[in-house]
């Protein structure tokens, strides 16, 4: 037995659109079947996953909360995976970016600083992930080692960071040992866009970010780069394109939109620095980047949709006495039907018992 | 026991899961397949095996059922890589994210639970050598297991026919395709070893190394051995060298904080994931590029039919 | 010997009404073909026309659509190369089926049946190399080894199962015509010792050296069983092509003058594990002529087109002036901004992408020009240029604005070409300008650089088809392990000349390079 697969000479978009959908229903049927062997019934748990937070104005809110690093981040790594660079250390470069507009907030701690102050700590927040982004890239520029591992070690030394500071040097003294960092001035804090609402300036930062990517990835020449480094890489140096040039400049970017997730997560929603910053944003973001097909409209979509599943997952802990981790279990799954998916656009595949092709 | 012993014990048990997931990984990639999703089967091969040793009573029902979970894992990347020709580094990852959150449901019950240390074998008279007695000759199943299976991987890639055909698909799967060599079933074969493996270090590390289970308690483990191979040149004998150089590192980095020399001990668990990228980058500067790796490795395969 | 008498028992092999579809294209249509035993026969055609497949499916490497194989009269079916070979049937791909990193024994073994050890391997080699005279060293890697090494551990995998057909597909395609006809003897011996062959080509001269009979291919269908020696090439010729072969025009008057492209002293490390070094290449091509260079693959055309394009850049500026500017330091964009053009070897994947558009596939090589504004792409513009490309050169395309990979060969080629001939570039440097492509594609290719010399462009071709540089170059060169011959005008080249060149063994020259 084998299968057989024959590429497709044409796949149109309505094809790779519904390809999304039937991997996102494919991925809920598993899910519900993983449920079921559980004891529960995957009937409540769709309706406690999907439907109440939908009708749900304060999820609805939340729902944009979440959506918002994991949009920033996925949108960074589409540049890079485009140019088929992989970038796992989205995590990191997110704490980096935390940490150095951190580090401002802190240092203007009680200062009364003026509104300078805000816009600076976003501008370290880029430059923190950027740097951070920069190093895998500069190591495989330089000397050819592969991006894959080391983007993703210096995930763990970026928490090892974080968990440093805050347990040491940065710790709040009247914090009572716990390991946190003082709560930012009100002049460090991204301030809702609605007044009393929870949606902060950060989802503002992701839209532009989306609107950006739109225009530079169909109608510039470095969009167009991007996307022959990835499909073509030889012609890509055919045409001129500098390879080198090209994977410092994606690492910065997906750094710098990871590092600016990570500042607007800490000033517009957690409010101080403390050992966990992100419930794993930086490789969700992974899966909601494929899952939007690298386009950012589609990640746009891809990362409210997960950022459902994290909050369904949060109620469904609480009603159901379901573990979080089903939710990561479900993204994981999730990834893996998208996967399957985009090779069965690409790819008419037949499974034939052996012989039985001829 | 001196503690300098207590040391050298230590660091073997920390670098035989290394060696173990490293080993299955470096067939797998000899066969021309990338499987990054190690730290998925592994933590998945932990939680498993502690669930069924836990539930059974029994260490080598823990074993096997580790070795099963990432068998199956491997399985399922040998399915959409395979079948589906998709892309190898994304199914790594979706592999690894999905072992991991699955793993936390598996082993949640169980959280909490302790094991019964696995009782070392000792082989008599030799163990009672001053230092390296106790080192070479007094250790559980799992250690001597991993060097044989150093040993037969090393002679299967080299001296045996199969291993012949496997380097083979790994070097060129067109020109295999073309000779008729059955590459889907050797990569098949290959990416489920691979698993086995991987399985086979989590049920160490959480049967014998910690005998407890916690949540993502690979801790990067199997990423560290993704690196091993790079850093091993794809050699099996390099693999069980760089395996205890890292497993090394880690035990002396918690003996350093231990000792409290006054450094942060964040910096000192830093260690093992910046050995990494320096072992990395010291061969990538004396090599220039990843010099062993097999020609077809990350490339999906879609023959002309 | 061959059999001039017709022979008593059934033939060796038989095909019957052999058919394969691929999508919309028929790539073997009915076909009939019969090899008795003993037999050298020739499969002629042009590229494209369907001899490839069809061995593949006698091979089992694809499965026929539609038709039978009988094999001594008996119908079967082959269902893998491993029962092709059981059967008794021995294959040399074009393309080796070889693996780099391994050794000649491993690289032998592997292709053979399990009861093959390394060891009895390495006696059998040796005994076998006696025999044929094809020497191999059996522990060596074979990315160290010349393609007619390489071709002989084809052949040796072959002869150590004892085939009763042997199937060659273009096998000279790779070698120096001593090499070739080293080739032949073998052949001629094993055909004495009762194996058949099955020889394919597109050169009439090998066909009429070694077979009495062939069958002619032309888009997918036989068009007919002759004896090559009995008829004359233009005949066979008219067969493979369909109708009469035109020459190119070379007649228009021309006057080379300025340097616009002048080499000196260049030379270059391998840039990977298995690449050829350049030493010391001297080379000067003038505005209107067409500069030759010839050479057996792999002996540094491709590192040649790389440092002249800018791919890989010299260590001294010098070592490359382009319109007499010294660009050895600078990049492919800059160098186009001089007024060179490039096409290289590999259409698919360097020239062009091959998921893009066409009209995207501009931006590759036009991207400083009309089809771009400060960073922004103009897609309009790049439109426009992609439909003068198509229109200008005769691009067949399926649809308006199609994939790269959905042209043919032909057109893609004629599409990469006409993309850098319609810059109107000062210079162009073209590797391998007609590598598998059809007959008519190659004539309008030859034709384009011929046409953009005699405007005054410097054109220089690097090719391994000496009948095209020898209809289309002034000057030529042979490249020999990195290394390049003087450039002689073209009538002082005789074929000899060349293959002793390309065999390294040609006798000093008086006088260094002539300029």
């Amino acid at each position: 037995m084998r299968f057989e697969l024959t590429p497709r000479t044409n796949s149109p978009t309505v094809m790779r659109i519904f390809a999304s959908v039937a991997a996102f229903i494919t991925a809920f049927l598993i899910a519900g079947f993983v449920i079921w062997l559980m004891g529960r019934s995957p009937i409540a748990a769709f309706d406690v996953y999907v439907l109440q937070p939908l009708s749900d104005p304060w999820s609805l809110q939340e729902l944009l909360v979440k959506a918002t690093p994991m949009a920033l981040i996925a949108i960074g790594l589409s540049y890079c995976f485009r140019a088929n660079l992989w970038n796992i250390g989205a995590e990191g470069q997110y704490v980096i970016g935390a940490v150095l507009g951190g580090w401002l907030a802190l240092r203007t701690h009680g200062t009364d600083a003026g509104a300078w102050l805000l816009p600076l700590m976003v501008l370290l927040g880029i430059i923190g992930g950027a740097l951070w982004g920069l190093i895998p890239a500069f190591l495989k520029t330089r000397f050819g080692v592969n991006e894959i591992l080391t983007s993703l070690m210096l995930v763990y030394v970026a928490q090892l960071i974080l968990d440093y500071l805050v347990r040491g040097p940065w710790r709040d003294p009247k914090g009572f040992n716990f390991p946190q960092s003082v709560t930012f001035d009100p002049s460090a804090t991204l301030h809702p866009i609605l007044e009393g609402g929870r949606v902060h300036y950060g989802a503002v930062f992701a839209g532009i970010a989306v609107l950006v990517t739109v225009i530079v990835l169909g109608r510039t020449l470095f969009g167009y780069r991007l996307k022959l480094t990835g499909d073509a890489p030889r012609a890509a140096r055919f045409a001129g394109f500098n390879s080198k040039a090209t994977t410092l400049a994606v690492f910065a970017i997906s750094g710098g939109l990871a590092g600016l997730a990570g500042i607007s997560e800490v000033s517009g929603q957690i409010g101080q620095l403390q050992p966990s910053i992100s419930p794993g944003y930086g490789f969700t973001a992974i899966t909601v980047a494929f899952l939007g097909r690298l386009n950012p409209i589609g990640i746009l979509v891809a990362s409210l949709v997960v950022a459902l599943t994290f909050i369904g997952g949060e109620s469904a802990q609480i009603m159901l006495k379901l573990p979080l981790d089903l939710t990561q279990a479900f993204q994981g799954i999730l990834l893996l039907c998208v996967l399957a998916a985009d090779a069965m656009v690409s790819y008419r595949i037949r499974f034939v018992t052996r012989g039985g092709g001829r | 026991m001196t503690t300098f012993e207590a040391i050298l014990l230590t660091i073997v048990t920390a670098s035989t899961p290394l060696l173990i997931a490293a080993l299955g990984e470096l067939v797998t990639e000899r066969s021309g397949v990338l499987n990054l999703g190690v730290e998925g089967m592994m933590v998945m091969g932990a939680a498993c095996s502690f669930a069924a040793a836990v539930t059974f009573d029994s260490t080598l029902i823990g074993v096997v059922a580790g070795m099963l979970a990432g068998a199956l894992m491997a399985a399922l990347f040998a399915l959409l890589v395979l079948g589906f020709a998709a892309n190898q580094t994304g199914s790594g990852l979706a592999l690894t994210i999905l072992g991991l959150g699955l793993s936390g449901l598996i082993g949640a019950p169980f959280v909490g639970a302790r094991r019964d240390p696995v009782a070392p074998i000792d082989i008599p008279g030799l163990s009672d050598i001053p230092v390296i007695g106790r080192l070479f000759f007094e250790q559980d199943l799992f250690v001597y297991a991993s060097i044989v299976l150093t040993i037969l991987v090393g002679l299967y890639l080299m001296r045996t026919r199969s291993g012949l055909t496997l380097r083979s698909i790994g070097e060129n799967h067109t020109s295999a395709n073309a000779l008729g060599l059955p590459v889907w079933r050797v990569r098949f074969w290959a990416i489920l070893f691979g698993g086995a493996c991987a399985g086979l270090a989590g049920a160490y590390l959480a049967l014998v190394y910690t005998r407890f289970w916690s949540p993502g308690m690979t801790a990067g483990r199997g990423w560290i051995a993704l690196a091993l191979v790079v850093f091993a040149a794809w050699r099996p004998g390099w693999v069980l060298v760089g395996a205890y150089i890292f497993g090394a590192a880690t035990v002396l980095q918690l003996h350093a904080q231990a000792a409290q020399f006054g450094v942060p001990s964040q910096v000192l668990s830093a260690v093992p994931y910046l050995a990494t990228i320096l072992a990395l980058l010291l061969l990538s500067i004396r090599h220039g590029r990843a010099i062993g790796a097999p020609g077809s490795l990350g490339v999906p395969f879609v023959p002309d039919r | 010997m061959k059999a001039d008498v017709p022979p008593s028992g059934p033939p060796l092999v038989e095909l019957k009404g052999i058919s394969k579809r691929y999508g919309d294209l028929l790539a073997n249509d009915e076909i009939d073909l019969s090899i008795e035993p003993g037999e050298i026969h020739a499969l002629l055609g042009e590229n494209g026309a369907g001899k490839s497949t069809l061995v593949k499916i006698l091979y089992g490497v694809i499965e026929p659509s539609a038709g039978e194989i009988r094999w001594e009269g008996q119908p079967i079916t082959i269902a893998s190369p491993v029962e092709a070979r059981s059967l008794g049937l021995g294959m040399v791909f074009q393309h080796f089926s070889l693996f780099d990193e391994l050794s000649v024994a491993e690289n032998i073994a592997v292709a053979l049946s399990d009861d093959w050890s390394l060891s009895t391997v390495r006696d059998k080699l040796g005994e076998i190399s006696r025999t044929y005279g094809l020497a191999l060293d059996a522990d060596r890697a074979v990315w160290t080894l010349s393609a007619g090494e390489r071709q002989r551990i084809e052949i040796v995998r072959c002869l150590l199962q004892n085939p009763r057909l042997l199937i060659l597909d273009e096998p000279t395609s790779v070698l120096t015509p001593q090499e070739a006809e080293h080739l032949f003897t073998t052949l001629d011996r094993l055909s004495e010792e009762g194996c058949s062959i099955l020889y394919i080509s597109h050169k009439l001269e090998e066909v009429r050296r070694l077979c009495r009979r062939a069958t002619i291919l032309r888009a997918g269908r036989v068009v007919a069983t002759i004896d090559p020696r009995a008829s004359s090439a233009r005949e066979i010729a008219a067969l493979m092509v369909g109708n009469a072969v035109g020459d190119i025009r070379t007649d228009a008057p021309h006057h080379p003058q300025g340097e616009t492209l002048r080499v000196s002293n260049l030379s270059m490390t391998p840039a990977g594990l298995h690449g050829q070094a350049l030493r010391d290449i001297n080379l000067v091509a003038r505005a209107g002529e067409v500069v030759g260079i010839a050479g057996v693959a792999g002996n540094g055309q491709s590192e040649l087109f790389a440092a002249l394009s800018g791919e890989r850049l010299a260590d001294h500026p010098e070592s490359i002036a382009i319109n007499g500017k010294l660009s050895g330091a600078m990049g492919i964009d800059a160098r186009r901004r001089l007024g060179a053009a490039f096409v290289p070897e590999e259409r698919l994947g360097h020239a062009a992408a091959p998921t893009h558009s066409l009209s995207e596939n501009t931006l590759i090589s036009h991207a400083a020009t009309e089809v771009s504004r400060s960073g922004f792409i103009l897609m309009n513009a790049a439109r426009r240029v992609a439909r003068s490309i198509v229109q200008g050169f005769d691009v067949r395309t399926p649809e308006g604005d199609p994939q790269a990979r959905k042209l043919s060969g032909g057109n893609l080629q004629k599409f990469v070409i006409g993309r850098e001939i319609i810059r109107r570039p000062k210079l162009i440097i073209v590797d391998q300008p007609t590598w598998g492509v059809d007959a008519g594609a190659a004539r309008l290719i030859r034709q384009a650089l011929v046409d953009l010399a005699r405007e005054g462009s410097a054109v220089v071709v690097i090719s391994q088809d000496l009948d095209e540089l020898f209809e289309v170059a002034d000057r030529m060169a042979v490249i020999h392990q990195g290394t390049l011959s003087p450039l002689r005008p073209i009538g002082e080249w005789t074929k000899e000349a060349v293959g002793l060149e390309m065999l390294g063994v040609a006798q000093a020259q008086g006088g260094a390079h002539a300029v």
